[in-house]
C-alpha cells in the first residue's frame, strides 16, 4: 500500500476542519508544489488523500528574517533549505482508506479524523489517483486530468445525471468547452437524453474553438442518429450550413402569462402590467395574447374600466409583448406542435439541441427555454406518477442544459420558472438540469444548495466564489485553490459524482487525436476521422 | 591498537581528559579524533585544545631570542628547553565503542591516567562519523574556546575522510540546523567556517 512518490514532508499539526500542516523536507522544492495538488499521508493504519490548499515558508528562528544569511553561497542555501527554512503545505485530507481487507474493498471513504502526528505526506501516484476516481468503463467518462498529473478523471455519468449539475465560471474560462465535453460523455456513456437550449449556436453541429480560429465538432457530428438539431432560425442554420431537423414556431397561444412575469425585468414591465396580463387571460382565455394585441382604444377603455387595470400598466404590458411578437419565432398559429416533436425525440432516445441563431436576447431565450421545459417537465412528471402507480419503469431520464441560468433562477423568479422546481425536486421524475452560468452568485441560494456536482472554472468575484462553495466542506481552503485556477481550461469539480474535489485540465478537445481518443477504437466516426488524418496529413 | 600515538593521558574526568605530548608542539591538530582505551572499552574524543608551557607552573618562561638569528638557533644553544616545557591537549570525549558498536554518548567511566592517546586513522574517523549523534555533546559543552570554531574545526577534519565531502557537510550542516535552532547567528558562522567554497 505504500507508493513509490518521493517523500515531501511531515505532518506536523493540523484539525480536521482546518486541514494538516505539513512540514517540506529539504529535498522537496517549495517551488514545485501547487496548489490543488493532491498528496497522500501514510497514517499509522489507514492512508489519507488529502489536496494541497496553501504553501507558506517558515523559518525556525525569527532572526533569519531580520539578517538573512548569505545565500550566494550554495553550501549554505542547501543545508538552511528544509531545516532553519522550510517550505510547509497545508493539506485538507479529504479521503480515508483503511488498511484492513474490508476497507480496502468499501474504498475510499469520507475522513472522519487526521493522519497522526509526523506521518509521511508523498505526492498521490496515477495508482492512487486511479483507486479514487475509478477507471473509464462503460458508465465512466474522461473528462480530464488532475493537475499536473497523467491520471484519467473519470466521472461517473449515470451518478452524475441523477442531480441537477453545474458549470461555472467567468465568461472565457472555458465553460462551453468543458459543457460541450461532457454532453459528449453523456451522449456515449449514459442512458440520459438531454435537452439543449443553445443560446450561442455551440454545440449542436459545430463551434468554434476558444480563439475562435478552428471549428470544433458539435454533439451532432458525434452521434447523428442519436442528436438532432431543432432551430429557431431556419436561415441562419442554413446560412451556417447546419443541418437542422425541424424548425421551432410559437404560437401566440402557446404564452401564458407566467412566461410574462418571468421576463417581466427582461421586458422591463411593472407588476401591475404583470398582474394586468393575468386579467387579460381571464377575460380572452388562451387567445388572449393575439387578443390583447389586437384590441382597439374603445375596447380597451372598456376593459381597463371593468378589470380595474390602470391605463399605464396596459400600455406596459402591450409594450412587453409588442416585443415578444417582434420575435422571428413567435407566429400567430403555430404550423406544429413543437414540444410533441421534442419529446417525440426524446422518446426516441434522440437528445435535441435548439439552436436560437440570431436570436441570441435575453428574452427570447428565457421565453422558449421556461415555456418548452415547463411543457415537457409537465409531461414528464405525468408519465412518472403513472408508472409509479403502475409500476412500470420510469421514462428515461432527462437532462435540460441551460445556460445564463442566473437569469432563470435568481432570487426573484426562481420559484416561478419550472427550472427551480426541477432544481429543486430533483430526481423525482427523472428529470435533471445542467446549468451554465458566469454570475453564480445571481443563482437562488436554494437552487444552488440542490446542485449535485458543481465544476467551476476560475472564478474572482468573491461573492461568486461564496455562492459555488457554500456548504461543502473545507470551503476556504478550496477557495484558495479556486482562485488561483488558470484562466482557462482548468476547473474544480466537487460534490456528488467525484469522492473528492478535484482541480483538473478538461480533455483536450478539437484536434484529429482528440476526437480519435473520444471516439474509441472500434467505431465508424474514428474510422472516418483516421481517413481524415490521412488525407490532411499524408 | 591501531593509529598513531600521539600521547598520554595526564588528567581525567567524565566529560574529557587531558593528555600530554611524547615530543614538543606534536599535539594533534584541534578538531581531530582521538581515542584512548579502557579496556573493553575505547574511548573517542575531539581534540579542543592544546597548551604548551612551563612543566613548572612557577617558573615562566623568558625570552632568550634577543642574540640569536633564528627562532631553532635558541633551542640549539639551550637544549635543556624542550625537557622544561610541555605540550598538552585536551580531550573532550564524544563517545565509545564497545565490542563492535560505536555509542555517540558518554561512556560509563573516565579515562585512565597513562593510558596511551591515539589519533584516529582516516578509516575509523569514517566509521564514527557516519552517525552524527556526537554533534550534539559539542553543541552542549562549556568550553574555554569558542564553540564554533570548535565544530567547525572538527567537521572539517572528519569531511576529509569521506568520499563525497559535500555531502557530509550538507548532511552535518543540517544536523546543526536543527540542534541550533533557534540560535541561528551561532549556526551561520559554523557554516561560513566549513563552507568548502
Amino acid at each position: 500500500m505504500t507508493s513509490n512518490e518521493p517523500r515531501l514532508g511531515i505532518v506536523v499539526a493540523g484539525s480536521l476542519t482546518k486541514g494538516v500542516e505539513v512540514k517540506l523536507d529539504g529535498a522537496a522544492s517549495v517551488e514545485e508544489m501547487a496548489v490543488g495538488r493532491y498528496v497522500t499521508i501514510e497514517g499509522q493504519n489507514r492512508r489519507f488523500f488529502g489536496m494541497v490548499t496553501d504553501i507558506s515558508l517558515g523559518v525556525t528562528d525569527p532572526s533569519l528574517t531580520l539578517t538573512p544569511p548569505d545565500v550566494a553561497d550554495p553550501f549554505i542555501a542547501e543545508v538552511l533549505a528544509g531545516t532553519s527554512t522550510y517550505g510547509s503545505l497545508h493539506v485538507l485530507p479529504l479521503l480515508t482508506i483503511g488498511g484492513d481487507a474490508t476497507s480496502l474493498l468499501e474504498g475510499p471513504q469520507p475522513v472522519k479524523t487526521v493522519p497522526s502526528h509526523f506521518s509521511t505526506v508523498k505526492l498521490a501516484s496515477e495508482q492512487d489517483m486511479a483507486l479514487v476516481f475509478g477507471k473509464e468503463d462503460e458508465g465512466r467518462f474522461h473528462i480530464g486530468n488532475p493537475l499536473d498529473m497523467e491520471t484519467k478523471l473519470c466521472l461517473n455519468l449515470e451518478e452524475f445525471v441523477k442531480r441537477s449539475n453545474g458549470i461555472f465560471g467567468k465568461s472565457g474560462t472555458g465553460k462551453t468547452f468543458l459543457t460541450r465535453i461532457l454532453l459528449i460523455g453523456m451522449l456515449q456513456k449514459s442512458k440520459a437524453v438531454n435537452l439543449i437550449f443553445d443560446m450561442h449556436n455551440e454545440y449542436g453541429w459545430e463551434g468554434s474553438s476558444e480563439e475562435h480560429t478552428y471549428k470544433v465538432k458539435g454533439l451532432k457530428q458525434w452521434g447523428q442518429s442519436k442528436v438532432a438539431i431543432f432551430t429557431l432560425d431556419k436561415e441562419n442554420s442554413d446560412t451556417r450550413r447546419v443541418p437542422t431537423d425541424f424548425t421551432v414556431q410559437i404560437g401566440y397561444d402557446e404564452i401564458t402569462p407566467e412566461d410574462i412575469s418571468i421576463l417581466r425585468p427582461t421586458l422591463n414591465l411593472t407588476e401591475l402590467a404583470v398582474e394586468a396580463a393575468y386579467q387579460m387571460r381571464r377575460r380572452f382565455g388562451k387567445s388572449w395574447l393575439r387578443r390583447t394585441l389586437q384590441l382597439g382604444e374603445e375596447e380597451v377603455a372598456d376593459i381597463l374600466k371593468e378589470a380595474n387595470i390602470h391605463e399605464s400598466s396596459f400600455q406596459s404590458l402591450k409594450r412587453g409583448l409588442g416585443i415578444i411578437e417582434r420575435l422571428g419565432f413567435v407566429v400567430p398559429q403555430a404550423p406544429e406542435d413543437t414540444v410533441k416533436h421534442i419529446l417525440n425525440h426524446l422518446d426516441r432516445g434522440v437528445s435535441v439541441v435548439l439552436e436560437f441563431g440570431r436570436y441570441r436576447e435575453t428574452s427570447a431565450y428565457l421565453l422558449v427555454a421556461n415555456m418548452l421545459s415547463r411543457r415537457i417537465y409537465t409531461l414528464y412528471q405525468d408519465r412518472a406518477e403513472k408508472a409509479r402507480a403502475n409500476n412500470t419503469p420510469l421514462p428515461q431520464p432527462l437532462v435540460v442544459t441551460i445556460e445564463e441560468a442566473h437569469k432563470f433562477l435568481n432570487h426573484e423568479v426562481a420559484d416561478k420558472t419550472v427550472f427551480g422546481t426541477i432544481a429543486r425536486e430533483m430526481r423525482k421524475y427523472n428529470v435533471s438540469l445542467l446549468v451554465i452560468d458566469q454570475r453564480p452568485s445571481g443563482i437562488d441560494d436554494e437552487v444552488m444548495s440542490q446542485l449535485g456536482t458543481k465544476i467551476t472554472c476560475l472564478l474572482d468575484n468573491e461573492r461568486d466564489i461564496d455562492s459555488v462553495l457554500a456548504g461543502v466542506s473545507g470551503k476556504s481552503e478550496l477557495k484558495s485553490v479556486l482562485a488561483r485556477l488558470a484562466p482557462k481550461q482548468q476547473a474544480l469539480i466537487f460534490g456528488h459524482a467525484v469522492p473528492m474535489p478535484v482541480a483538473f485540465q478538461p480533455r483536450e478537445y478539437g484536434s484529429a487525436e482528440s476526437y480519435k481518443s473520444l471516439a474509441g477504437s472500434e467505431s465508424a466516426l474514428s474510422q472516418q476521422i483516421e481517413k481524415d488524418i490521412e488525407e490532411l496529413w499524408p | 591498537m591501531t593509529g598513531n600515538r600521539v600521547g598520554e593521558v595526564i588528567e581525567a574526568s567524565t566529560a574529557g581528559f587531558t593528555a600530554q605530548c611524547y615530543e614538543l608542539y606534536q599535539s594533534p591538530p584541534l578538531g581531530s579524533l582521538v581515542k584512548t582505551a579502557d579496556q573493553p572499552m575505547e574511548l573517542y574524543g575531539v581534540v579542543y585544545n592544546a597548551t604548551t608551557a612551563s612543566i613548572d607552573p612557577g617558573r615562566r618562561p623568558i625570552a632568550r631570542g634577543g642574540e640569536a638569528q633564528s627562532e631553532d638557533e635558541i633551542y640549539r644553544q639551550s637544549p635543556q628547553l624542550l625537557q622544561l616545557l610541555r605540550s598538552e591537549f585536551s580531550v573532550l570525549v564524544v563517545g565509545h565503542r564497545q565490542d563492535v558498536n560505536i555509542y555517540h554518548y558518554l561512556p560509563p567511566k573516565p579515562a585512565r591516567v597513562h593510558s596511551f592517546v591515539y589519533s584516529c586513522p582516516p578509516d575509523e574517523v569514517k566509521e564514527f562519523s557516519q552517525s552524527l549523534g556526537f554533534l550534539n555533546m559539542l553543541v552542549n559543552t562549556g568550553l574555554p574556546v569558542p564553540r564554533d570554531e570548535l565544530i567547525a574545526a572538527c567537521l572539517r577534519q572528519i569531511s576529509h575522510t569521506h568520499e563525497d565531502r559535500h555531502q557530509f557537510l550538507v548532511t552535518a550542516g543540517k544536523k546543526l540546523a536543527t540542534l541550533l535552532g533557534n540560535q541561528f547567528n551561532q549556526l551561520n558562522a559554523i557554516l561560513e567556517r566549513i563552507s568548502d567554497q
